[in-house]
């Protein structure tokens, strides 16, 4: 079973979530109130570690578990999309107090209305489907 | 040990963790982004036959459902092993001003004002939640990526793409907390 490594890591991300908090609606608004370290600490110590390893990981031209180069792709250039789709998701992040990881942890802790949430979440993401064409990139 | 793992984790194990997460996956030659997986459930559910976005092979993808269903039951694992049961210790000067928007101070990790079944199943609290979700949706699709794909793997790699999502995602997640949520509340 070569998928059952994904399931470990998803379970462990799964507990990470629920055991530093940060997939409670209260942090979250925490945080966009600039009320703790709490939410900032897990964000930038994350990134910290994520420069410094990623830059390791090209200096030193490491490999995966199949031998291939890891591959990092550049994201297309552009400014409209990221600042408009991400202040929109940002709405969303700060109402309902989870992004698209989150909402399934809490599903899993019991939170069933939560299913509303992450249901409406594949709702617009179809719906950018729909209008990709008639959006700015 | 249990006992000790039960206690909520301070932010810098949380942070390790997250930066361990996406070196896993990068080690399996997969990329950490995790609202790649509504793509993928839109394309399973048949949306590749009216819109053309939703037409690819999703079974590349097969590894980023699986760890969702590691992440639900991660949050259940959570809930029924690990848990002390004692609400989100967040800061007096949040709890006060939530105090003036009509929400009471946390007695679990959700809101009851806004997560609990009975709240869910107003017209006015199944909105918001139905609202709250399409807009993270619609949002991460349209910016190409959500908390993990930008915040973690691509503020990682130095992707100015990504620090102006990011800073997109405050601007509206701002907007919607001191302006939005007074008058919604």
């Amino acid at each position: 079973m070569k998928l059952i490594k994904f399931l470990i890591v998803g379970i462990v991300f799964g507990i990470l979530m629920a055991k530093s908090e940060a997939f409670s609606w209260y942090r979250i608004q925490e945080m966009f109130r600039f009320q703790s370290f709490h939410m900032y600490g897990i964000i930038g110590t994350a990134v910290t570690l994520g420069v410094i390893g990623v830059w390791l990981i090209k200096k030193y031209k490491l490999r995966d578990s199949d031998g291939t180069p890891m591959q990092f792709c550049p994201k297309e250039k552009s400014v409209i999309r990221y600042l408009a789709g991400g202040s929109i998701f940002g709405l969303g992040w700060a109402l309902s107090g989870a992004c698209p990881g989150p909402m399934v942890v809490n599903i899993g802790y019991g939170y069933l209305s939560m299913i509303i949430v992450f249901l409406f979440a594949i709702a617009g993401t179809y719906l950018y489907g729909i209008l990709k064409d008639k959006l700015p990139h | 040990m249990l006992e000790f793992i039960s206690q909520p984790w301070p932010w810098y194990v949380s942070g390790i963790l997250i930066a361990a997460t996406m070196f896993v996956l990068l080690y399996f030659g997969k990329s950490f982004g995790f609202s790649s997986n509504l793509k993928t459930i839109c394309t399973i559910c048949g949306g590749g036959k009216f819109v053309p976005f939703f037409d690819f092979n999703w079974r590349s993808q097969t590894w980023n459902l699986v760890f969702l269903v590691g992440a639900i039951l991660g949050g259940y694992i959570a809930a029924q092993f690990l848990s002390t049961g004692e609400p989100v210790r967040i800061s007096e000067a949040t709890i006060s001003d939530l105090a003036a928007l009509g929400f009471s101070r946390p007695e679990s990790v959700q809101p009851e004002e806004l997560y609990s079944l009975e709240s869910a199943f107003t017209l006015k609290g199944f909105i918001l939640l139905a609202l709250g979700g399409l807009m993270v949706g619609f949002g991460s699709r349209w910016a190409g990526g959500c908390t993990s794909g930008h915040a973690i793997s691509g503020l990682s790699d130095l992707q100015l793409p990504s620090l102006i999502a990011v800073i997109g995602f405050f601007a509206g997640g701002l907007l919607m907390t001191h302006l939005l949520m007074p008058l919604i509340f």
